[in-house]
């Protein structure tokens, strides 16, 4: 590891006074980012740990109904905490599978939002990556990439967002409350993080010294809870990151959807909501057949951007899973354990 | 730029210097001379660097020693009450669920913070709550054995 300063604030507006330099990186639990300071391909001159500072770890119920999480809660301790496992149950749900254990006990809902893509040529300080060095080209785009992107990618960088928590989240309308040298401002957490288009290297809508002090879940994503599941395809059954992954959410009357959300992890370099999917499925009755419809749509501007042309058809029926777990119903074992896709039951406890 | 720690590990209090680069494993390891957590990986990939942090199992190789200040750390040297095995280090022995024993502590602190949330687990929570230690010898049933043999007995305790 390069050597770096280490900077102990005690209060937001010092932590934002400090990173205000340019090569300052905010640490949080650091499972992300000491790893890639570790190989190089992060190299800050200083280090504002935000770990102690007051007022950052609250799960709160607003008066509208909202909730709050502080972006030091730790992934744990929200999957854990039995009220928000109750109102969100897909949320917890999505943290159970990811990581592991200690990983979880350490990692926070802002580092969550802030980690980089796992592309292995981002990872890589010897490889060319438009993410990391402007400019210096995509390795990736003839190299191993069978798990890139297959949504939003362009020529210059194919990376995908690696988050299992943000995916339920953009479904669910989670806003990204931030703090910075000029002010306080909220961004939408389906516009937070961008699109590699011309300039990979803005990863997110953050500008310099802005810290992430909170995301807010609006008042009405608790209505959701009866009918919804994140399903997550990956290459063993735990502790791996998502091949593709889908949060389901459904509002069922009568055996009719009057409302639905579906995103897609996995996919692209962002969590990936389809709104059009969701158009579909409302009003439509619980059929595997409006849910196939759906899956197709949300995956129809899907192309391949290298040797993963398979991912498009998993997002797919990974999708149509999710729909249908959701339209089972919530497991009643809060939080659930993550399910496994490639478990013939729909336990709660299937494959963990 | 070197900076003085205070902190308390396996209820002892200790101070040590350390630059902001080290990581805790390294302070463990190098400063306090407690070589029981392994480095396997440096990425927090395999576990064996596990020691708990204010009670919280987590990666000592993914933590700053810096972040120690003030700090409750536990590592697998504080198991045992003196010539007495904690009933997992027993248990692993009886169960022979270690090989070349570079996993072992790791599984040890791991296997302990779960039982002391998890008194009663499942075969498959077991597996879901160690799934972030990795072991290259064994495969992990007798692992599995020797975790529910020792719960069993800590139960009957």
């Amino acid at each position: 590891m390069k050597s770096f300063d280490y900077i102990r604030p005690a209060s937001i507006a010092e932590a934002i006074a400090a990173a205000a330099e340019p090569g300052t990186a905010y640490l949080a639990a650091g499972t992300n980012l000491l790893d890639l300071m570790k190989g190089g391909a992060s190299r800050p001159d200083r280090l504002v740990d935000i770990t102690r500072l007051p007022g950052l770890d609250g799960v709160d119920r607003l008066d509208d109904g909202a909730m709050r999480i502080g972006t030091m809660v730790r992934n744990a301790d929200l999957a854990h905490d039995p009220a928000f496992a109750r109102a969100y149950p897909v949320v917890a749900e999505a943290l159970l599978s990811g990581a592991s254990a200690q990983l979880r006990n350490a990692a926070t809902v802002g580092g969550n939002l802030m980690q980089k893509t796992r592309c292995s040529y981002f990872a890589d300080p010897a490889a060319a990556c438009n993410r990391r060095s402007p400019g210096a080209g995509c390795d990736a785009r003839q190299g191993e990439n069978r798990s890139h992107a297959i949504l939003g990618w362009s020529e210059n960088c194919i990376a995908t967002h690696p988050s299992d928590f943000c995916v339920p989240l953009a479904a669910l309308g989670a806003v990204v409350e931030i703090a910075g040298p000029a002010g306080s401002r909220e961004v939408a957490l389906e516009d937070f993080h961008l699109l590699p288009d011309e300039t990979p290297e803005r990863e997110t809508a953050l500008e310099r010294g802005e810290l992430v002090t909170a995301i807010r879940l609006p008042p009405d994503a608790a209505g959701f809870a009866a009918h919804s599941r994140y399903m997550k395809l990956r290459e063993r059954t735990s502790f791996a990151f998502a091949l593709v992954s889908a949060a389901a959410f459904l509002k069922v009357e009568d055996g009719i959807i009057t409302e639905a959300r579906l995103a897609l992890g996995g996919v692209a370099a962002r969590p990936w909501r389809s709104k059009v999917a969701e158009e579909l499925l409302k009003g439509a009755a619980l059929e595997r057949r409006t849910f196939a419809e759906a899956a197709t749509a949300a995956l129809a501007e899907a192309r391949p951007s290298g040797d993963n042309a398979v991912k498009i058809e998993l997002a797919r029926r990974i999708s149509i899973r999710a729909l249908l777990l959701a339209a089972a119903g919530t497991p009643s074992r809060l939080p659930a354990l993550p399910g496994s896709p490639l478990s013939s039951q729909y336990g709660d406890l299937a494959n963990a | 730029m070197s900076v003085t720690v205070s902190t308390t590990v396996n209820g002892d209090s200790v101070d040590f210097v350390c630059a902001p680069d080290e990581t805790l494993l390294d302070a463990l390891r190098g400063r306090l001379g407690l070589t029981g957590a392994k480095e396997g990986c440096g990425t927090g990939d395999c576990g064996a660097c596990s020691v708990t942090l204010n009670g919280r199992l987590v990666c000592s190789c993914l933590v700053l020693a810096v972040e120690a200040e003030g700090q409750e750390i536990a590592t697998v040297e504080g198991m045992a009450a003196g010539e007495t095995l904690h009933p997992l280090q027993r248990a692993f022995i009886d169960h022979a669920a270690l090989q070349c024993g570079i996993c072992t502590p790791g599984i040890l602190v791991a296997a302990k913070a779960l039982l002391e949330k998890t008194p009663d687990p499942s075969d498959e929570e077991v597996r879901y709550w160690l799934a972030g230690n990795l072991c290259r010898c064994t495969g992990y049933d007798k692992i599995v054995r020797a975790v529910q043999a020792a719960a069993a007995e800590m139960r009957r305790a």
